[in-house]
């Protein structure tokens, strides 16, 4: 089937202004008699929930956290991007359109991005209006960085917190909409299904993680802003509970999963130590910005790098990118780390490693000058391997660290199910292939404060709902076939834990569908995924009952929904026979670039469920470009 | 390198804790502490017995979900660190460690080291905000801020609520935590429309769940893993009795 993105008619800068009035509105005395389901309390979530308690509609919020605060938006580092171009460097909102579209390497849908580029100025003022603590100049006027590759300075940060200051101003607002009774918030509830009814999402199934109970919660849609999958690869830079359940089990209601193959891997991370590892760590990738990434010339050089003369280096990604050097894109600087490090070059133990050097920045700009900038980042450096970086380069290894895929959703951010709403990286929309950095805060708040109070409106007063309560048979049915499932894993009483089940998947998962794909490795993949997920169903031990607190429950439920997923992952990177952005097929290159397919793959994919180990249908949605035209990525 | 843990096991907030003995498989002085935690608990979990329950999430320092007490220290040993943050080498082989959850009234327990903290989220609903809807905004260099009070805002505003401060006080007092709040806003001028409103809400709520009073002990700030300094209770002390002051009832003169 061919999907449509709905995306309005005219000229691209008057797309959104115009949708925005030709929306129905919800007559602002009727909008609390309509309630909103939002799932997830990061950026997204929380921006939503709260936008949509001041509009008037009653809120229901939940999050797995214990507080909404300890969202993964918590962990971005670096920034947030915007074009307000205060540094008089030539910045614009068609700049940054441009800049996503292109680095999204021309798989992202254009109206979607310039709405972000031009939404992207107001989430400043708003966060700034929130106490947003954002780094300033001594004059008193906010700071900018370059940052990700971009060549201007468009970024807003916070020192290295930038997503905690964001999304705590965020929570701020939702605290503020709890406490004028807006927003009702059901913290420690996770969402375990989907409720469709004639059609419409209607609803959903939680597990209270304290107590187990299970509980319904009706209203007249849905939004879930759920966030990534990156832990399907189990080490990942993401937090440790992040899971695909959410957006997973709505696919599994038919909602359609776009481009689930695209993952960004972000290059600069600290490298694994040992089997024992449960994350990796992310260095914020402004240290490209001072720090020379090089590895040793020749194959298998065991020397310290102090040993390793200046013309027995290889810059190179000087040498390869001279005009974006240090700063070219996440997927091409990890692309080239990888390559290296697969010819034996690379350094640290087990060979998985390039240094990242501070030695030329520390001589220009003194020890004292690079401290202020990244000191704290050093620190974690040192705190996680015990080396000093002011004495010895940084050892960095791309790692897995956002997903551009999630569920397929239109212009006006719904889903193909009526009513079902997805937000923030929950959704495929904005990044195509590969996200800049700075882009996924900016695009969380962007759907979360200024497109969906608008759009959900539009559904709102534009569709007919018939009146139904928790009482719905298709209640019954949903909370049936959760506890079900429950009870079958709490069954099995087998040997092996759950973690060590979700280890192997992982490792398969990088090593096959990870920075680089082919077709034979993907189609192993496709054999030993199955395999994988029989054995989970027979040998896993899930310890306890469903009715207490049960962290093993949990994440036996995750883990499973990821032995699914996995497949259709696998399945998409297999079918998209090009190279483009994050998804790397090693049989579509030219001289080491991704090498894109526009004749046949100038579209998104969306998957359509059919039963497990089925595969799934296959929808398309054309992408045009008129605005940005087709190019060859080239950061040389 | 291996240690031997002695871990505070408890159903529910009414349930009877007691501590229970294990015993850590062979681990690298490179995993971290919670890495090590995840062993035990795969180990036991394949034995089919019960896991030891415990809270984490980012494990890098900025969610705030973990946290314990390991031999009578909030998060450990480590200075400016959560629990997350841990790495064995920080331990010695053999070494016995204790751990606890957060003890305070204000925080029951859930299970084992996991305990309710949504004390923490109520004080925030009752004023810790600044009162701007979606839309709202001025443009953002509309209001500029003098870097030093942004910088010293920020300090404040890296509280990630993790709670060590109310568990390392012998009044289990939730007072860094407020001022870190209080002082971030306060020193904004986004922040002062609300400035008297806010403190007194976010005290009386702080005081309605059970938390204790400061007697100026300091341990809080020692066991921060964000260093969060307890200038902040004097700013909050001094923003509470400024706002007292202005709160007296406006006298009304008297008409003819
Ligand atoms: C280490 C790191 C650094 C980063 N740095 C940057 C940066 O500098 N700039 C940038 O732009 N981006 C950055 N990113 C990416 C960015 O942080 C994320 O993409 C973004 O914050 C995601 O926000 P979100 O609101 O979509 O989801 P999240 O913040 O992940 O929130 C998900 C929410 O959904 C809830 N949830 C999930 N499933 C369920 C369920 N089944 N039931 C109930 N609740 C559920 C969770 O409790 C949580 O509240 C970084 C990412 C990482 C990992
Ligand atoms: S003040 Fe420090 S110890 Fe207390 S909650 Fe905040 S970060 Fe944790
Ligand atoms: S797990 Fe996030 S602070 Fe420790």
């Amino acid at each position: 089937m061919i999907l449509d993105g709905k995306v309005p008619a005219g000229p691209i800068e008057k797309k959104w202004e115009e949708h925005r009035f030709n929306l129905k509105l919800v007559n602002p005395a009727n909008k609390r008699k309509h309630t909103v389901i939002v799932v997830g309390t990061g950026l997204a979530g929380a921006s939503a929930s709260a936008s949509l308690a001041e509009l008037g509609y009653n809120v229901l919020t939940f999050c797995f956290h214990d507080s909404p605060r300890r969202a993964h938006s918590i962990a971005a580092q670096g920034g947030i991007n915007a074009a307000k171009n205060y540094q008089n460097d030539g910045d614009s909102v068609h700049r940054l359109f441009y800049d996503t579209v292109k680095g999204g390497d021309f798989r992202a849908r254009e109206a979607n991005v310039h709405r972000l580029a031009e939404v992207s100025v107001n989430i400043i003022d708003q966060c700034v209006a929130q106490g947003v603590p954002f780094a300033r100049e001594y004059g008193g006027v906010l700071a900018n960085r370059s940052f990700g590759g971009a060549q201007v300075s468009r970024t807003f940060y916070a020192r290295g917190q930038t997503g905690q200051q964001l999304l705590i101003g965020a929570y701020q607002a939702l605290s503020r909409a709890v406490s004028s009774g807006k927003v009702k918030l059901h913290t420690k509830h996770e969402m375990l299904d989907l409720v469709i009814i004639n059609g419409q999402a209607r609803g959903i199934i939680t597990r209270d993680l304290d107590t187990g109970k299970i509980e319904r919660f009706a209203a007249d849609a849905v939004c879930l802003a759920t966030g990534g999958y990156s832990t399907v690869f189990f080490l990942s830079t993401n937090a440790k509970n992040c899971n695909v359940t959410a957006t997973y089990r709505a696919y599994k209601r038919g909602a359609y999963f776009a481009n689930p193959c695209y993952t960004q891997i972000h290059p600069t991370c600290i490298p694994q130590s040992g089997d024992h590892q449960s994350k990796l760590t992310l260095m914020s990738e402004s240290l490209r910005n001072d720090g020379r990434v090089w590895v040793p010339n020749k194959v298998g050089d065991k020397r310290g790098p102090h040993e390793i003369p200046d013309n027995e280096r290889d810059y190179y990604l000087e040498r390869k990118y001279p005009s974006f050097g240090n700063l070219a894109p996440r997927d091409i600087s990890s692309r080239a780390a990888k390559e290296l490090c697969d010819a034996g070059k690379g350094v640290g133990p087990g060979g998985f490693g390039v240094y990242l050097d501070f030695r030329d920045a520390i001589k220009r700009d003194g020890r004292s000058t690079i401290e202020a900038k990244y000191g704290n980042l050093f620190s974690i450096y040192h705190e996680i391997t015990g080396e000093d970086a002011y004495q010895v380069p940084m050892r960095i290894y791309p790692a897995p660290h956002y997903t551009m895929g999630g569920l397929w959703v239109d212009y006006n951010l719904m889903s193909n199910i009526p009513g079902l709403f997805v937000l923030g990286e929950a959704n495929f929309s904005d990044h195509g292939a590969n996200r800049l950095g700075a882009s996924a805060l900016m695009q969380g708040l962007a759907d979360g404060y200024f497109i969906i109070p608008y759009t959900i409106g539009g559904y709102i007063a534009g569709t007919k709902r018939e009146t139904v309560d928790t009482q719905h048979a298709a209640f019954a049915d949903a909370e049936k076939s959760v506890t079900g499932q429950m009870e079958k894993l709490i069954a099995v009483r087998g040997k092996r834990s759950v973690d060590d089940f979700h280890r192997q998947l992982g490792k398969l998962m990088w090593n096959k569908c990870g920075m680089g794909r082919t077709a034979t490795g993907l189609q192993e993949l496709l054999k030993e995924i199955p395999k994988i997920r029989d054995e989970f169903w027979t040998n896993v031990n899930v310890t306890g009952s469903a009715g207490t607190f049960n962290q093993t429950l949990e994440r036996a439920g995750r883990v499973a929904d990821y032995l699914e997923f996995a497949e259709m992952m696998a399945l998409d990177a297999l079918e998209r026979n090009e190279s483009c952005g994050g998804h790397f097929r090693e049989e579509f290159q030219e001289e080491g670039e991704a090498k894109r397919d526009d004749e046949k793959f100038r579209h998104v994919t969306a998957w359509e469920y059919k039963g497990v180990g089925e595969k799934p249908a296959q929808h398309i949605e054309p992408l045009e470009f008129e605005n940005v035209k087709l190019a060859v990525r080239s950061y040389k | 390198m291996k240690v031997t843990l002695k871990v505070w096991k408890q159903n529910g907030k009414n349930g009877q804790g007691e501590l229970k003995s294990y015993e850590s498989p062979d681990v690298s002085p490179d995993c971290s502490f919670l890495e090590m935690l995840d062993l035990v608990n795969n180990d036991l979990e394949s034995k089919n017995q019960e896991p030891i329950g415990f809270d984490s999430d980012c494990r890098e320092g900025i969610c705030g979900t973990c946290g314990m007490v390991i031999n009578g220290v909030a998060h450990g040993p480590g200075h400016g660190t959560a629990t997350c943050q841990l790495y064995m080498r920080q331990f010695k082989d053999g070494d016995v460690l204790t751990l606890e959850p957060w003890r305070a009234t204000a925080f029951p327990v859930i299970k084992d080291l996991v305990v309710d903290r949504s004390a923490f989220d109520r004080i925030i609903q009752a004023g810790g905000y600044i009162s701007v809807g979606t839309g709202a905004a001025p443009d953002g260099n509309a209001i500029p801020v003098p870097k030093e009070n942004a910088d010293l805002a920020m300090d404040a505003a890296a509280c990630i609520g993790c709670g060590a401060c109310v568990a390392s006080c012998k009044n289990a007092s939730a007072m860094l935590f407020v001022s870190a709040k209080v002082s971030h806003l306060a020193l904004l001028p986004q922040g002062e429309p609300e400035r008297e409103r806010r403190v007194i809400a976010m005290v009386e709520q702080m005081d309605k769940e059970g938390f204790g009073a400061c007697t100026n002990e300091g341990e809080c700030e020692a066991a921060c893993p964000k260093q969060i300094s307890i200038s902040n209770i004097a700013r909050l002390n001094r923003e509470y009795w400024r706002a007292k002051l202005l709160e007296q009832p406006v006298r009304v003169e008297k008409g003819g």
